[in-house]
C-alpha cells in the first residue's frame, strides 16, 4: 500500500460477492461485448458509408440508391447496437466496478452526455432515412441532416474508448482533469483509427453478404448498379479498410503501456493478424474473379475475420487483466482490513465501550430537539425557558405537542413531528422542563 | 469514499437521475409497457371487424412509440444506469451484485423487446403482413409480454431499495427480489402503464381520425373503454401499495409532495392529485358515454394528467425511501450505517480515498469542512444551485451571523430534526469543520467542482 500510495489512490472493493464465477462473467463479457462491437461497427461504418455514397450519388443516380439502401441498414444495426451493449455494459460494471466507475466521474460531462448525443443521432438517423422522398429537391439539405448523424456516430465511440482507456491506469487517475485530458492519455487516438477501420471494413463486407446473398437475386439488388460492380465494390472497401490496419495495428501494440503487455497476449494477436492476413489475401482474389454472386468464398472471408475479431476481443481482455492485476490484489487486502476495522469498531460502539452513558431524556434531547431549540435563546423553534413558561408542570403537554405539533408562530417554520413513543417523549419533556425552569444538570453548551 | 466524486453544482445531483428517470418511466410505461397491448387489441380489431381503419389507427400509433422508444426511451433507461454511477456508483455497484442475474434475465428480455419491435412495426405494411395476419398479430402479444416483463424484472430492484426485508439477515438472490414492496408495486404500475397508454392514444386519436368523424367515435369509445377498465385495479392497486409502505416512509410524504417550502400548500396538493385522478375517470366516462361530444383539445387533457402523475410518483417515491439509498444497507450518501462507528473513531477524511486533507488541522479547517461536505452532504446538497445548501441554512438562521456552536449542534442531531436525510459521519472535529466551512461558504462566491472537471483529489479552490 505504502509504495503507489503517494501516486496511486487504493480505494476498497465492493464488500459484496461477485455474482458468480469471475472466469463465467469473464466469458460472457468477452463474448457479448463482441456481438455489441459488430452492430457498433455497423451503425458507424453504415453512416459513414451511407454519406459517402449519397455524396457520389449527386453525380451517379445509382449510388442514391445504394445510398438509400444502406440507410435502411443502419437504424436497424444502431438499434441492436445499444440493446447488445447492455450486457456487456453490465459485465464490465460487475468485474471492474471500482475501476470503470471511477473513469466515468473522472469523464463525467462527457459520459453523461452519451444519453442525449445518441438520443439525437438516432433521431436524426430516422429524419435522414424518412425524409429522403421528401427532400428529393433538396438534396443538400437531405446530405447535411447524414452528416450530422455521422459525425454524432464518430464522437460516440471516442467517449466509450477514453473511458475503457483510463479505467486501466489508476495510476494516472489524479492527474486526470475531465474528457479532454483523458483523451491525451497514451493509445486513445491509435485504437480510435483501429476502430474506425474495422468499422468500415465489416460493414463492407456485411453489405457484400447483405445485398449479394444467393436467395436474395437481382432484385434484392438495391441500385442500377449491377452485381459485379457492387460486388468489387463492397469487397474493395473492406479490402481497404482493412489493409489500413496493418498500419493502425501495430500503432495500437506500440503505443501500449508496459504494465498490460506479456507474451500470452503478443501470442493471441499474433493468431489473429495471420487470420487477418489470410482474409486480405482472399479478398485480393476475389475481386478480381468475374463472379456475381457473394459466393461461398464471401463465407470463408467473414469466418477468418470473425475469428480475428475474437483474438482481438481477447487480447482486450488479457491486458485488461495484467494491467489491473497489482492494483485489485492490493485493493483486496486493503478491502478486507478495513472491513475488519470497521467490525472492531462496530463491537466496541455496541459493547458501550466509549460511548457514555447518558440518561435517556438528555439522549434524546441533544440528538433530536437540541437542533432547534437552545436554552435561552430561539434557534428554529423557541427556546426552552419559553417553553418550560408554557409546559411548566406539565410534560405530558410536551409530549403531545411533539407527537404532532401544532402551529403557533408564523415567524418560525413548522416543527416536525415526532413520534418517539410515550416513554421517550416523557422523559425528554421531563429534561427540557428542567433545563428550562433553570435547574440545569448541565449547562447549555 | 472510494470513487472520485462527479458533482453538479447548480442542476444538483439528485435533479439529474430524476430528470431521466422521468423521462424514461413516461415513455416506458406510456409507449411501451401500456401501449403494446392496446395497439396489438387495435390490430386484432381491425382483423375481427375487417375494418381496415382500425389496423390503420393501430400502425399509427405503434410507429410513434417505436420513434420514441427506440430513441428517446432505450436511450433514457441506458441514462438512469450512466447517471446513477456517476452520482453514486457505490449504490449502483452493490445494486449490480446483488441484482446481477435479475439484469442479465432483463437485459435478454429487452434485447428479444427491441428484436420484436422492429420486426412488428417494420413489417406491418408488407405483404407477408397482410397475408399471415395471424402471425403478425403473435408479434404484437409477444411484444407486449416483453415489454411487461423488462418492467416486472426491475421493479424488483426498486422495490428492494425501499424495503430490504429479510435480505439483510438472510441476504441471497431470491430473499432480494422477493422484497415486500415488490408485487404491490408491480400490481400497481401494470394497470397504471395500460391507462397510462389509453390516455396517450385517446390524445393522438383525436388527431389522426380527423377526417372521419364516424370512425373516431368508434375510436374514441373503444379507447376510452379499454382504459376506464384499467382505472378499477389501478386505484385499487394504489391503495394496496400505500399500505405496504414502511410507516418510516410515509413520515417522509408530505415533504416529498411539496418540499419543505411549500408545506403550506400540502392539502390543496392533495387536492390537485385527487382532481387530477378524477378528471382522468371523467374523461374516459364522458368518451364511453358521448364520444363525438369529446373535442380534440380535451382528449389531450387527460394524458397530459397522466404524463404528471407518472413523473410525480417516481418523485415521490424517490424521496420518501430515503435518508436511505438501499434500505437498511445504505444512506444515500453513500456511506453503510456499518461503517459509521469507523468514522466516528477514526474520522471520516482519514478514510476517504479521495479527499484532499485526512485529518483536521488549524490551517485547514475550512478545506476539511468543505472535503467533509462533499462526502456527506453534496449528493443532495449544491451550493448554491438546486437544493442549495446556503439556502437551506438560511432558512433556518436566518439573514443574521450564523453561530458556529448552534450549527454544530444542528450537525449532531440533522437526522432527528429532518429524517430523511442521514445522520453526519465522522468526528467531532470533523462536524466543527463543516460548520465552518459552511459559515465561510456564505460569503465565498466559489462553489464546489465536481471530480469531471477538478480531478479525483478534488478542488482546493
Ligand atoms: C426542525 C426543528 C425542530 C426540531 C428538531 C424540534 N422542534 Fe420543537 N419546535 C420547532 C418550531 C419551529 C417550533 C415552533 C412552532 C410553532 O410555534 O408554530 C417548535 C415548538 C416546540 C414546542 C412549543 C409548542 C408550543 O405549544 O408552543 C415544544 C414543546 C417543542 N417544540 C418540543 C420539541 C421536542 C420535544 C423536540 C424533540 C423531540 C423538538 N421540539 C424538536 C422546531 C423544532
Ligand atoms: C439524502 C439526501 C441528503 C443528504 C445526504 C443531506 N441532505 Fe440536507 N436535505 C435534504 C433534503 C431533501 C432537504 C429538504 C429539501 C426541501 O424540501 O427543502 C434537506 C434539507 C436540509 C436543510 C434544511 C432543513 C430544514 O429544516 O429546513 C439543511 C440545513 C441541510 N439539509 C443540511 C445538510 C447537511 C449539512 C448535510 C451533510 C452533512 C446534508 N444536509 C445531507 C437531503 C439531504
Amino acid at each position: 500500500m505504502e509504495s503507489t500510495a503517494a501516486t496511486t489512490p487504493l480505494p476498497l472493493d465492493i464488500p459484496l460477492p461477485l455474482p458468480a464465477d469471475p472466469i463465467l462473467l469473464q466469458a460472457l463479457l468477452v463474448v457479448l461485448f463482441l456481438w455489441h462491437i459488430l452492430f457498433v461497427n455497423l451503425m458507424v461504418g453504415g453512416s459513414l458509408l451511407t454519406v459517402v455514397f449519397e455524396l457520389i450519388g449527386r453525380r451517379r443516380p445509382e449510388f442514391d440508391a445504394l445510398a438509400r439502401a444502406t440507410a435502411g441498414t443502419v437504424t436497424v444495426n444502431k438499434s441492436l447496437a445499444v440493446v447488445l451493449g447492455v450486457g456487456p455494459l453490465l459485465g464490465l460494471n460487475v468485474l471492474y466496478t471500482v475501476h470503470f466507475y471511477s473513469a466515468n466521474a473522472l469523464t463525467g460531462a462527457a459520459w453523461i452526455s452519451l444519453v442525449p448525443l445518441v438520443t439525437l443521432a438516432f433521431l436524426v438517423t430516422y429524419a435522414h432515412k424518412y425524409s429522403w422522398d421528401r427532400l428529393a429537391g433538396r438534396k443538400g439539405l437531405h446530405l447535411a441532416i447524414g452528416m450530422a448523424g455521422a459525425a454524432m456516430f464518430l464522437a460516440i465511440p471516442l467517449i466509450f474508448l477514453a473511458n475503457i482507456n483510463l479505467m486501466l491506469f489508476p495510476a494516472r487517475w489524479l492527474e486526470v482533469r475531465g474528457f479532454a485530458s483523458a483523451l491525451a492519455l497514451p493509445n486513445v487516438w491509435p485504437r480510435y483509427l483501429h476502430f474506425l477501420a474495422a468499422s468500415v471494413a465489416v460493414t463492407g463486407l456485411f453489405l457484400l453478404v447483405y445485398f449479394l446473398r444467393p436467395g436474395g437475386g437481382v432484385a434484392a439488388s438495391p441500385s442500377a448498379l449491377d452485381r459485379l460492380a457492387l460486388r468489387r465494390l463492397f469487397y474493395g472497401i473492406a479490402l481497404g479498410a482493412s489493409a489500413l490496419q496493418l498500419m493502425f495495428g501495430p500503432l495500437v501494440l506500440i503505443t501500449l503501456p508496459r504494465p498490460g503487455l506479456s507474451w500470452f497476449l503478443a501470442g493471441v494477436i499474433g493468431v489473429g493478424v495471420v487470420l487477418a492476413i489470410f482474409a486480405l489475401v482472399l479478398m485480393w482474389r476475389e475481386i478480381a474473379a468475374p463472379r456475381a454472386n457473394a459466393t461461398p468464398r464471401a463465407a470463408i472471408v467473414v469466418a477468418l475475420i470473425t475469428a480475428t475479431a475474437f483474438t482481438m476481443g481477447y487480447g482486450r481482455h488479457v491486458y485488461r487483466e495484467t494491467a489491473l492485476r497489482d492494483h485489485r490484489a492490493q485493493m483486496a487486502v486493503h478491502t478486507r482490513d478495513t472491513g475488519w476495522l470497521a467490525a472492531a469498531a462496530q463491537w466496541r460502539e455496541a459493547t458501550g465501550q466509549g460511548v457514555a452513558q447518558v440518561p435517556l431524556g438528555q439522549r434524546i434531547f441533544e440528538s433530536t430537539c437540541a437542533a432547534c431549540h437552545g436554552v435561552d435563546r430561539v434557534l428554529v423553534g423557541p427556546s426552552l425557558r419559553e417553553i418550560a413558561g408554557i409546559y411548566g408542570g406539565d410534560p405530558g403537554g410536551i409530549a403531545a405537542w411533539a407527537a404532532d405539533p401544532g402551529r403557533k408562530r408564523p415567524e418560525l417554520p413548522p416543527m416536525p413531528a415526532f413520534r418517539l413513543g410515550e416513554e421517550k417523549l416523557r422523559a425528554v419533556a421531563d429534561y427540557m422542563l428542567q433545563l428550562g425552569s433553570g435547574g440545569s444538570p448541565a449547562e447549555d453548551g | 469514499m472510494d470513487f472520485p466524486i462527479f458533482h453538479l453544482d447548480v442542476f444538483g445531483n439528485r435533479l439529474l437521475i430524476a430528470a431521466i428517470a422521468s423521462l424514461h418511466v413516461v415513455i416506458n410505461h406510456m409507449l411501451a409497457v401500456g401501449a403494446a397491448p392496446l395497439i396489438a387489441f387495435l390490430e386484432w380489431r381491425g382483423y375481427a371487424t375487417g375494418d381496415e381503419r382500425w389496423d390503420r389507427l393501430a400502425y399509427r400509433l405503434l410507429f410513434i412509440c417505436f420513434i420514441v422508444t427506440t430513441s428517446l426511451g432505450a436511450l433514457t433507461g441506458v441514462g438512469i444506469w450512466l447517471s446513477t454511477s456517476l452520482v453514486n456508483p457505490h449504490a449502483i455497484g452493490s445494486l449490480i451484485r446483488v441484482f446481477f442475474w435479475a439484469w442479465f434475465s432483463e437485459w435478454i428480455v429487452f434485447v428479444t423487446e427491441v428484436a420484436l419491435i422492429l420486426i412488428y412495426t417494420l413489417s406491418w405494411r408488407t405483404d407477408w403482413a397482410r397475408r399471415h395476419k395471424r402471425a403478425h398479430l403473435g408479434l404484437g402479444v409477444a411484444l407486449a409480454v416483453a415489454s411487461w416483463l423488462t418492467m416486472a424484472v426491475i421493479v424488483a430492484i426498486l422495490g428492494f431499495q425501499m424495503d430490504t426485508g429479510v435480505w439483510t439477515v438472510d441476504p441471497g438472490f431470491w430473499t432480494a427480489v422477493l422484497n415486500p414492496l415488490y408485487l404491490p408495486q408491480l400490481f400497481f404500475r401494470t394497470p397504471f402503464a395500460l391507462v397510462a397508454a389509453g390516455l396517450f392514444a385517446l390524445a393522438v386519436t383525436g388527431r389522426l381520425t380527423r377526417g372521419d368523424p364516424e370512425f373516431r367515435g368508434r375510436a374514441v369509445r373503444t379507447i376510452s373503454a379499454w382504459t376506464l377498465l384499467f382505472c378499477v385495479p389501478w386505484l385499487a392497486a394504489a391503495w394496496g401499495y400505500w399500505q405496504a409502505i414502511p410507516a418510516r416512509m410515509l413520515d417522509n410524504v408530505s415533504t416529498a409532495l411539496t418540499t419543505l417550502a411549500f408545506q403550506q400548500y400540502l392539502d390543496p396538493l392533495r387536492l390537485l392529485i385527487g382532481a387530477s385522478l378524477g378528471a382522468v375517470v371523467l374523461a374516459c366516462a364522458w368518451g364511453v358515454g358521448a364520444p363525438r361530444r369529446l373535442p380534440s383539445a380535451v382528449l389531450v387533457v387527460p394524458a397530459v394528467l397522466a404524463v404528471w402523475q407518472l413523473a410525480y410518483f417516481e418523485r415521490v417515491r424517490e424521496f420518501i425511501r430515503k435518508p436511505d439509498i438501499v434500505a437498511a444497507y445504505m444512506y444515500s450518501n453513500a456511506l453503510r450505517p456499518a461503517d459509521y462507528p469507523l468514522y466516528a473513531q477514526d474520522g471520516l477524511l482519514a478514510h476517504a480515498t479521495y479527499a484532499s486533507v485526512r485529518a483536521v488541522t488549524g490551517e485547514n479547517r475550512i478545506q476539511a469542512g468543505r472535503e467533509v461536505f462533499r462526502l456527506a452532504c453534496s449528493r443532495c446538497h449544491t451550493t448554491r444551485g438546486v437544493n442549495g445548501i446556503v439556502a437551506k441554512l438560511a432558512g433556518l438562521y436566518g439573514p443574521g451571523a450564523w453561530d458556529p456552536a448552534v450549527l454544530d449542534t444542528y450537525l449532531a442531531g440533522m437526522h432527528n430534526a429532518r429524517p430523511f436525510m442521514p445522520p453526519l459521519p465522522g468526528t467531532a472535529t470533523e462536524r466543527a469543520a463543516l460548520a465552518d466551512y459552511l459559515i465561510a461558504l456564505r460569503h465565498d462566491p466559489a462553489g464546489l467542482d465536481g471530480a469531471q472537471t477538478a480531478g479525483a483529489a478534488g478542488s482546493t479552490r
